[in-house]
This record gives structure tokens, sequence and C-alpha cells, in this order.
């Protein structure tokens, strides 16, 4: 009886599939592109107030659009300040960083995936509670630590942790992922006088590539915008990363009497620019791996 | 048969297999490796987490300011943070008001978008981008282009209110709305964000066999999403809400970049004024005794979660 009703509902669902557009169809993509445009109205702004005139920043009612797009300020904005070397900065410390976070906690999470010792499964508890720590609390003494090795403005506080396992997240992303790996093919290997080193290597973490590509792309993208230990241990504008730098141009509009709105806004576009590249780029695994942390979790 | 089992071990067995807990050659082996790939992992977890951890705890008693030799205070910091420092208990209050409105506002918006994007239609996975977008975006950034947004006379939204005729508030530049024009770009910013996507990887595990049975029995709309999806998603909903107020609690850069706290402390949050303390007026002692009452905070609501979670958290997988 259950089934054949539930046939019926299956039935009627399909028909419903087949019957073409509804009213209520028009009403649910006006509304999905209405909340769209208000969700990305901020960014369009930020993009076409990049490209107007000194002028039309103070035209009122503001306009949408420029007359004539000005690519010029991205050029002004690079010169008015040390753009180039924020994004190198930004560039170095993220690569650093995310190698570092990949390289380490894969080798974490192999231990605690596939080995077994006394004291494993209280050290990965402490691991998942690091998660649940405020920064804030780490980052005083870190500060003090970092100050005794005199390492105090300069970009290695930033990404000198993460060779060492960053952050717990991605230890426990990978050894989820390890463990849905079957053990028969290292012992294979094992079998056939591959070291443990050359079964990591060559075995596992190419079949964890898409694992690792994940924890790359979170990595980066939080590494790109991270932006409060840069201002707690950088002091010297030369040596900001482009997010810290942004928050360096708030005062300058006001300096000199010059407005600089527009220039603001091509270098918040210059600094968003990289992760959009990247989402669109991965968006799988990257979605993926918030997915996978949030479902194991 | 038991010689043939004992023999190789005795002959074998490393001093060290009882300490790694192994009671095979193999495995005190394997053991020995299992802590070579822990090695990196666990002086990390020693020097930037465990120690820290302890060190400010230690500096909780303390009064230094990294230039003369610190001072043992025994409580008088936390004295100081209870009685005597006139911007702790309202940023504490604050960051609380901040939190009870960013939290359940911007989880139901998640959900809703969630629920909006599960209906699987043409042009989902356009949208779901758009929704996206803002979480991407750099703090700073979003910081300024929304200070700009919300300028009282030439910023945009004022503008549009102005057609409608509503004489706009003065958003970040005033007081009363300050905190409140950061709860609205904070919602803006986290609404379709990670809550967004693990809610919407949740309601797809939501096997389509209860919805019809659910349909079967009568259940319009609203039931079904009370007493069917509701239930189903409740894992992940104690996941996000874990999650969403730790987040909350330690706002700081949209506070720090767009209002620097104010306008009169009227947006001064607890990370502010830990950041303050610690690494404007370099008062570590001070500093580090705020960061530990901000653990104990974040402790007791995530322990009263967890209990509360037991009464409406349902664990499909659990026989009840």
């Amino acid at each position: 009886m259950a089934t054949t009703a539930l046939g019926e509902v299956a039935r009627a669902r399909s028909l419903e599939h087949r019957r073409g557009v509804r009213p209520t169809d028009v009403v649910f993509y006006a509304l999905m592109v209405v909340l769209a445009l208000i969700f990305m109205f901020p960014f369009l702004w930020t993009l076409s107030s990049s490209l107007k005139t000194v002028q039309e920043l103070f035209d009122f009612p503001p306009p949408l659009l420029p007359k004539v797009p000005q690519f010029r300020n991205y050029v002004v904005a690079i010169n008015t300040v040390p753009m180039v070397r924020w994004i190198g900065n930004s560039v170095l410390v993220v690569v650093l960083a995310t190698l570092g976070t990949v390289l380490s906690s894969s080798v974490a999470a192999f231990s605690f995936a596939r080995f077994k010792y006394r004291g494993r499964d209280l050290i990965f508890m402490l691991t998942l509670a690091t998660l649940m720590l405020p920064g804030q609390v780490t980052l005083i003494p870190q500060f003090i630590l970092f100050h005794e090795m005199n390492l105090i403005d300069t970009l290695y506080p930033l990404w000198v942790p993460f060779w060492f396992g960053g952050t717990a997240f991605y230890i426990f992303l990978l050894r989820q992922f390890l463990m849905t790996i079957p053990a028969d093919l290292d012992e294979a290997a094992l079998i056939d006088g591959a070291s443990y080193p050359r079964v990591f290597w060559t075995i596992l973490l190419p079949l964890c590539k898409p694992a690792l590509a994940t924890c790359a792309v979170i990595s980066f993208i939080n590494q790109w915008n991270e932006f409060n230990t840069p201002l707690v241990y950088l002091n010297t504008p030369e040596k900001f990363t482009i997010a810290l730098g942004l928050s360096f141009y708030r005062n300058v509009p006001e300096q000199g009497g010059m407005p600089m709105q527009h220039l603001l806004m091509a270098a918040s576009v210059m600094a968003i620019a990289p992760c959009l590249v990247l989402f669109f780029s991965a968006q799988r695994y990257f979605v993926q791996g918030i997915v996978l942390s949030g479902l194991k979790g | 048969m038991a010689v043939a089992v004992s023999a190789p071990r005795a002959r074998s067995l490393p001093w060290y297999a009882g300490i790694v807990g192994a009671s095979t050659p193999l495995q005190a082996k394997k053991a020995l490796w299992g802590y070579l790939f822990l090695l990196p992992w666990a002086v990390g977890l020693v020097v930037f987490w465990l120690g820290p951890i302890l060190a400010s705890f230690a500096f909780s008693f303390l009064q230094y300011d990294m230039m003369s030799a610190p001072i043992f205070v025994g409580l008088d910091n936390f004295k100081k943070a209870f009685f005597g420092d006139d911007l702790f208990w309202p940023s504490l209050g604050r960051t609380f008001q901040y939190s009870l409105v960013v939290v359940p506002v911007g989880l139901g918006g998640a959900l809703g978008l969630a629920i909006l994007l599960n209906r699987g239609v043409r042009g989902t996975a356009f949208f779901r981008t758009c929704f996206f977008l803002p979480s991407l975006t750099p703090a700073v950034a979003l910081a300024l282009v929304w200070t700009w947004l919300m300028h009282p006379q030439v910023g945009p939204i004022n503008t549009a209110l102005g057609y409608v005729g509503i004489n706009g508030p003065q958003w970040l530049t005033d007081k009363n709305w300050a905190l409140w024009s950061l709860m609205i770009i904070t919602l803006w910013n986290t609404f379709g964000g990670n809550p967004m996507l693990i809610f919407l990887a949740g309601l797809q595990g939501v096997p389509d066999t209860l919805l019809d049975a659910a349909e079967i029995d009568g259940a319009g709309r609203w039931a079904k999403f009370r007493n069917v999806i509701l239930p189903m998603i409740s894992p992940t909903l104690l996941f996000n809400l874990i999650l969403g107020i730790i987040g909350a609690l330690k706002v700081f850069t949209i506070a720090y970049v767009a209002t620097n706290g104010g306008p009169a402390y009227a947006t001064w949050f607890l990370a502010l004024h830990i950041y303050n303390e610690a690494f404007k007026y370099f008062r570590m002692g001070y500093g580090s005794a705020l960061a530990w009452i901000f653990v104990i905070v974040l402790l007791i609501f995530t322990f009263i979660q967890m209990q509360l979670s037991k009464r409406w958290v349902y664990y499909a997988g659990e026989a009840d």
C-alpha cells in the first residue's frame, strides 16, 4: 500500500517537472535575482567606483556607472602607495604558509590515521580542542616569543607557525580523508619493501590530491585575507601585506584634501581579485572542504 | 603453538615496546614511525598552542610591559577588569548584544538561502556564487566600501532612502546607530558564507523517502519543515551555532577598520579592548587576564550549548 502511494507522489513530482514554467517559478527567479543583486551590490559598487573620476565621486545623486571608465586609477593607486611591495609580501606569506600547512598537516594526518601508539588519541583530542580557542589567548605569548627572537616587524611570524601543522582544521580534514583510503594499499607496498616515508610520499599523497587541493585553496584565501596577525607583528609600511596595507589607505582620503575613494576602491579590487580568480577556478574543492568539515564536525 | 608465538617476541621485542604501547616488534617499529611523523605538529602544538596558553595564564598574574622585568601582582589584573576598568563590562555586554543579534539572524538567513538554493533549479551554481562572494572579500575591503555605502551624505544607501522620502540615519558615525550598522554589515557578509554551504549539504542529506512519507501523511510545507527537515539537519545546525558564536564573540577586524571602536566607544568590543591593552599600551599581563576571561566565557557558552543540544539535536545514526 505504502509503496504504491510513494510511487504516486514520485509520479506527481516528475509530472510537475515536465509541466514547464509556472507562475511560482517566475516569482522564485525574481526573488533570487533580487537577492543576488543585494549581495553583489557592494562589490559592484567597489568595481564601478574604482573607475570613476574625482568629479563623479561627489556628484549628487551618485551615478551608478562612470561615464568613461578611468582605468588610469589603477595605475595611480599602484604609484600612490607601495602596492607592489604589499602584494609581493602577501604572495610570499601566502605561498610559504600554504605550502607549510599542506606539507606539515598531511604528515600529522598520516600519523593519526595510520599508526597506533601510546597517547595518540589524547593528542588528537588536544588537537581538536585547539579549534575552540580564540586566537587572542595565544597571540600575546606568541608575540613575546617572536619578540625574544627579534622577529617583530618581519614576515616570519606570519608563516613559520604553519610549518608546524598550522591549524588543527587542516589536520582533521586530511585525517578524515586518509581514513577513507583502504590500508591494504600501504600494506602491499610495505611487503614489497617500501619504507613508511615512501608509502606516504608516493602512494598516499597522490591519492589525497583532492583533499590537499581543498586545504591549499582554503589556506590561500584565509592567509590572503588575514588581518589580525599582520596588524600585530608589522610596523613598517613597506613590510605590510595587502590586507593590512588597505587599512592604511583608510586614513589617506583626509590627507592633503584630495579625495582618494576611487583609488581606495581600485586597491580593494586588486586585493579581492586573486581570491575571486582562485575561487572560480577551484570552486569544487573549496565548497567540498567547507562541507566536509561541517558534516563530520 | 604457544612457543612458536612467544619465541620471536622474546628474542627481539625492543626495550621501548612497553612505553609506546606495542606488543610485537613490528608494532614497536611502527609506533616509532608514528611518533616521527607526528613530530612537526607535536612541536607546533607545544610551541604555538599549549605553551602560549599556559604562558598566557601565568602572565595574567603579572604586570609586564616588555621593557622592564615582570612583577607578580596576584589577582590584581582580574580585580581591575571586574571593578576598576570602565571599559570592560560595557565591552563584554556589547559583544554579547552583537552576538545575540548576529548569530540567530545570521543562521536563519543562511538556512533560508540554503533552502532556496536546495530547490535545485537551473542557475543554482550561479546564485550560490553570488551569495558566497562577500565572504571571500577581505574584511578590510568590506569595511572600507561599507563606510562609503553608509556615508550619511553622499552614500548610496541614504541617497536611495532619500528617494522614498526617508531621512537616513548617520549610520557608523552616530553612537546610537554604529553598533547596528556593524551588525548589518556582518549579517550581509555572513548570510551567504560557510554556514549556508554547510546547511545546503545538510539539506541535501535529508532522504526524499522521508519527505514523501510525510507528504502522504498530509503534512504541509511548514509541518514538513518543522517535523522532518529541522530534526534531520539539527547536527548541522549545532555545528553552525557553535562556530557562529565563537566567530561572533571574536568580532574585531570590521570594528577596528570601520569605526575603531567609536564613536564614543559605541562599538568597543572585547577583542578590541584586549588588542588595545596588549598591543597599544603593552599591558601584556592585563591583556592576558582579559584573554583568559574571554576563553572562560567562550567555554561556558560552548558547554551550555552542548548540554542543551542533547534535547534538540537528533543523530540519525543513533538508535534511540
